[in-house]
């Protein structure tokens, strides 16, 4: 090998392995876009109770479902605004931290940005692709349309067709939970795999927490495979997604997502069971 | 043993009103049809289904999962249970995108917080979009699949301040304004055909689509579904009387309640 063929061989870009704490601190700052996904499935409660006890503030957060990590987030006054398209608690009922924010500014004002499901997979998929916004069927006649900026009309070239665009998402850092990564930052995540791909994509910086670091990625079928070049970040977070679950390590704690409604309504409650739970944690 | 089995024959002839709702809701629900499924009723309303007269029903969630079989009830549409019985688990661009979009599905399955005379339904917000007195969970997958479905299906329980005059948001278009409006916004798929209620049965009329109680469920009176309809609820010509359940309709509605994870 000549000294020029060398300097064309540059070390491929690899994800870093780093602690869960480091791998928050160096990619999540005051004020950032951040979307930790995972649609019910693979939800990354600890990389979102990191950033808790980090003290990150004026957060944009996205999320298709906000679910218990962002009321948990929202609730601790973390977000400035939330851009999503469904915000429950599946199954239950109300988020009410969600709720207390938008309702009553509880602690703070909560500024949305709201679309449908369609809408924010379609913006995942073209942050991911290096578009400036998708374009779908869907929308027309919702008051949706007079309410979101991101949702506008196009007319199809070809066919002269009223068609929607919505506005590409490029979130600063992309989080998701996945059940394996090899030592090389290579990532697979299998069982519903929802968004997690378009949304990592999409994202600046992406960092994937991930129950167990194997010697070998043994390619599952329907999985996922996020090659470690494509990636910032790895971080190991066993049992990272609890409440939430990983296909193959851990069942959603069902018990959980029902008791929430009473931890969760009362602001005095919550902040205890945060202070107790996840800040001390 | 004989009291038990009395007793539970005495209970088979009783049934409450949200048993019946689920009841209806599963009937309306034909074998080998293809059904996106919201969360909450229609779910168990689609996995009663399936166990009665339609072993067929191919169960579709927006979370993914393609021709669910769940034994017990999920409490989310992504639980780990949908994907294990699944015939296929796609992402969720693909689901919205290649699924739902083009009208791959037959029967969209939906509930609302309220619901116009027009079947259009809001599960945004109670009051003003800015201030809202309550502020719900939002649009879900719910837009798109009123637009996109062969036809719409929506379950929600019969009371003046949920089958109202105006919603206060319009997230999922019904007729919009009357008729020709799903036209107009080039909405493809066929948009509602029936709203089950507690009481009744509502269906629009095919010429002004305004929902008209075309049903009431055994017991029920006219007056009371009119009383719990915030607009002026018109009657259709041939009103007629839900088969009131069955036993073994009304076992298996139990039966597959007993598996919900929020009553464990």
């Amino acid at each position: 090998m000549g000294l020029a063929s060398e300097t064309l061989v540059e070390q491929p870009r690899r994800a870093e392995i780093l602690p869960l704490p480091e791998a928050i601190s160096r990619t999540v700052g005051d004020g950032s876009t951040v979307a930790l996904e995972g649609f019910t499935h693979l939800i990354p409660f600890a990389a979102g109770h990191e950033i808790l006890r980090q003290g990150r503030t004026d957060l944009t957060l996205v999320r298709m479902t906000p679910d218990i990590l962002y009321d948990q987030l929202i609730g601790m006054g973390s977000a400035r605004r939330l851009v999503f398209s469904w915000g429950g608690n599946p199954g239950v009922g109300s988020l009410y931290r969600f709720r207390d924010a938008v309702e009553h500014g509880w602690p703070r004002p909560l500024e949305l940005e709201e679309h449908s499901h369609a809408g924010m997979a379609n913006r995942y998929a073209a942050g991911a692709s290096g578009l400036p916004f998708a374009v779908m069927r869907g929308y027309a006649g919702s008051d949706l349309v007079p309410h979101t900026e991101t949702i506008r009309q196009v007319t199809c070239p070809f066919t002269g067709e009223t068609l929607t665009a919505v506005a590409a998402l490029r979130p600063d850092v992309t989080v998701i939970h996945a059940q394996q990564a090899d030592r090389e930052g290579n990532v697979q995540l299998w069982g519903i795999t929802g968004i997690q791909k378009e949304a990592a994509l999409a994202a600046r910086t992406a960092v994937v927490t991930v129950e167990e670091i194997v010697d070998i990625l043994e390619p599952r079928p329907g999985g996922v495979i996020l090659p470690s070049w494509a990636i910032d970040v790895v971080a190991l977070a066993p049992g990272g997604a609890h409440p939430s679950y990983a296909h193959g390590y851990t069942e959603r704690d069902n018990d959980f997502y029902v008791s929430w409604a009473a931890i969760s309504r009362d602001r005095k409650a919550f902040r205890r069971w945060m202070e107790e739970h996840v800040l001390a944690a | 043993m004989s009291s038990q089995l009395e007793a539970r024959r005495r209970d088979a002839r009783r049934w409450t009103p949200a048993e019946m709702m689920t009841i209806a809701a599963a009937r309306a629900l034909p074998d080998g049809a293809t059904c996106l499924v919201g969360i909450g009723l229609p779910g168990t309303a689609a996995n009663v289904a399936r166990r009665l007269h339609a072993p067929r029903l191919v169960l579709v969630y927006e979370s993914g999962a393609i021709g669910s079989k769940p034994g017990s009830l999920p409490l989310s549409i992504g639980d780990g249970i949908l994907a294990e019985t699944a015939d296929t688990v796609v992402g969720v661009v693909e689901m919205f995108n290649v699924w739902l979009q083009p009208g791959r599905i037959e029967i969209g399955f939906l509930g609302a917080a309220q619901l116009d005379r027009y079947a259009n339904i809001n599960t945004t917000v109670v009051g003003d979009y800015e201030q809202p007195t309550v502020r719900l969970p939002g649009a879900g997958g719910a837009p798109e699949i009123a637009s996109s479905c062969g036809e719409v299906i929506v379950v929600l329980r019969h009371a003046p301040d949920k089958l109202v005059e105006t919603v206060d948001f319009v997230t999922s278009v019904g007729f919009g304004a009357g008729p020709g409006d799903r036209e107009r916004l080039g909405l493809r798929g066929g948009g509602p055909t029936r709203v089950i209620t507690d009481l009744g049965l509502l269906a629009p009329d095919p010429e002004t689509c305004e929902l008209v109680l075309t049903h009431v469920h055994p017991g029920v009176t006219v007056e009371q579904a009119r009383a719990a309809t915030g607009w002026q609820l018109r009657v259709a010509d041939t009103l007629e009387t839900t088969p009131a359940p069955t036993a073994e309709e009304l076992a298996t509605v139990r039966e597959v309640e007993r598996t919900r994870p929020a009553a464990q």
